[in-house]
């Protein structure tokens, strides 16, 4: 009896570890089998590379929707992966214990607020801002590039961090005893030493800034147009189908899972780049 | 490499001070460390500035919008109540973690405890995890729009965000499970051996209650997750503003609501109220989810 009771929660056991294994596996099937055959009907050049997206008229061209995406992304990368290098930097090697105590639990609230949230303030106040110095509508890639930029610098403070503390002292006493000051051994020596951790760090946002979805939608403008400069609306590929999905029929409902499945695929690369990055920062 | 690397990076410092007769260079280096020192505080500065900006807008914006007309058990456009809303979130918290957290958990128990080294189910179980933990909520809520919504014929409901949000949530207390379980000394195993204990037994009232608040933290993290979801539940969950008779029926969660109001174009003073409660359910759970892992430390 008890032996079978052992063999019975092994079993179970077994078959709650393989949910995951499953869940992906059925994520994909799911994904694939409902947007390829859009792809081909469509023909893949013309979904992947048209510039035109006209449900109306039965023309479906993403392009502006990857170009948006990769422009917002580029743009948060910009501003959110600097800053927070240099405020990691900052956690790690100039704040104070006491500091450190009530910055750590800051960057975890940062990384906690739901992006509705941060949609809604920057619909409320970068949008405006942006509208007041440089005029237009204000929603804009401006705008969304700074919003994602806000949101993924807790991702890259924390990862960054961490790699900065692996960095064993001695390579910073050593760098002291130089001759060098605080700030150049800090930068010269231990930054470096860091790299592929800061790097890994820098891949995870630009996943979380590739699909972000809710704080996009809110201020980017959202037409699907091929972006023209940093003031337009532009509409991400996680829009298009938020924006449509809910009245999408047919082709079109298709061309979205399709669209699902370009990010998809973009987040497979990030994710695999990721991997081996953390493969290699353990490795060393 | 690294080394290397840093070891180069010493080297140029002693190049520079080689070459640092001239005072000139001197003063190039102060102020180069002087540069260094401003911009890192700048940055520090504006990333918390940012934060507390942004708390402080969303609380003096929101409290005085916190009407009572808001907390009606009855959605109408007139009161646009958040109360339901709020009801929702709890119900599809509640009905996540009753299934996420044993599925979790019991993987974690599985890669842990029952896994030999180099099985294969283990570095598959560890691949698909990171990549679930990387995919956007779109995705998840196209994929549970197919699944549950189409497929399964459960039309958007309850019932349908939260087992969407399920796969959203397994990876991230599948990690902390693990790291909990994998925390709990060996010792603690063998005593139970050692005093005639079956492996099950030791896993159930040995491991798994010295592994308590690790695991605990990652359910208030899975909280945090559910409680800030939109995308995923757009078109899984749908968005009804009541509460709904069963799990069949659709409900908005608090996430929702606030983008909801935002794609009618109104009621930005509601907004601003709900914003008030999503802030205010994200700083009490990081509270909570800190003074667990404090537990865990002092330990």
């Amino acid at each position: 009896m008890n032996k079978f009771k052992e063999n019975f929660m092994h079993g179970v056991f077994l078959f709650s570890a393989c949910a995951s294994i499953l869940a992906v596996a059925l994520i994909c099937i799911f994904l694939f089998a409902n947007g390829i055959p859009a792809m081909a009907k469509i023909g893949l050049f013309d979904f992947i590379g048209g510039s035109q997206w006209r449900p109306g008229n039965n023309v479906y061209g993403i392009l502006p929707m990857i170009l948006g995406s990769i422009y917002v992304t580029a743009g948060a990368i910009i501003i959110g992966v600097p800053i927070g290098i240099l405020v990691a930097i900052f956690m790690t090697r100039f704040c104070p214990d006491k500091l450190y105590k009530i910055l750590k639990p800051a960057v975890d609230l940062l990384a906690g607020i739901p992006s509705v949230v941060y949609g809604f303030f920057g619909l409320m106040v970068i949008v405006p801002l942006i509208r007041d110095l440089f005029g237009g509508s204000g929603t804009s890639m401006l705008a969304a590039s700074i919003v994602l930029g806000i949101m993924i610098l807790p991702t890259i403070i924390s990862v960054s961090e961490s790699a900065l503390r692996a960095v064993p002292e001695s390579y910073y006493e050593g760098s002291l005893a130089l001759g060098a000051s605080h700030e150049r051994s800090v930068f010269k020596v231990v930054l470096p030493a860091a790299t592929s951790g800061v790097m890994a760090g820098v891949i995870l946002g630009v996943g979380r800034a590739i699909g972000e979805t809710m704080a996009v939608i809110m201020v980017a403008g959202n037409q699907a147009i091929i972006p023209r400069g940093l003031l337009t609306g532009i509409r991400t590929m996680t829009a298009n189908i938020v924006l449509e999905m809910g009245y999408a029929a047919d082709l079109h409902r298709e061309a979205l899972i399709a669209t699902a499945v370009v990010l998809f695929v973009f987040i497979l690369i990030i994710n695999l780049s990721f991997s081996i990055l953390k493969r290699r920062q353990e490795n060393k | 490499m690294n080394k290397i690397e840093s070891q180069s990076g010493v080297a140029v410092i002693q190049q520079d001070i080689k070459r640092n007769g001239s005072m000139n260079n001197m003063k190039n280096a102060k102020t180069q460390s002087a540069v260094l020192r401003a911009l890192v505080y700048i940055a520090a500065f504006l990333t918390f500035g940012v934060l507390i900006c942004l708390i402080a807008y969303i609380l003096i914006k929101g409290i005085p919008n916190l009407s009572l007309d808001l907390f009606s058990l009855e959605y109408t456009s007139e009161n646009v109540s958040l109360f339901p809303a709020m009801i929702n979130t709890i119900i599809m918290t509640f009905l996540s973690l009753i299934i996420a957290v044993p599925l979790g958990v019991f993987s974690a128990i599985y890669l842990v405890e029952y896994a030999k080294r180099g099985n294969k189910v283990v570095g598959l179980v560890r691949i698909t995890a990171e990549t679930l933990s990387g995919i956007p909520s779109i995705v998840y809520g196209l994929f549970g729009f197919l699944l549950f919504v189409t497929s399964f014929g459960w039309g958007y409901s309850l019932l349908a965000g939260s087992f969407t949000l399920v796969i959203m949530i397994l990876p991230v207390i599948l990690r902390t499970t693990e790291e909990a379980l994998k925390a709990v000394p060996d010792s603690f195993r063998e005593g139970s051996f050692g005093l005639g204990a079956g492996k099950l037994r030791t896993v159930f009232r040995i491991v798994l209650p010295s592994a308590v608040p690790g695991i605990l933290s990652g359910v208030v993290l899975s909280v945090g997750r559910i409680v800030g979801e939109t995308a995923a539940l757009i078109y899984t969950a749908g968005t009804v503003a009541q509460i709904p008779d069963n799990l069949l029926g659709s409900g908005r969660t608090l996430a929702v609501h606030m983008y909801a109001l935002w794609s009618e174009g109104l009621n930005s003073e509601q907004s601003y109220a709900t914003a008030v409660i999503l802030l205010i359910t994200v700083v009490l759970l990081n509270a909570l989810s800190s003074v667990l892992a404090k537990k865990i430390t002092a330990k």
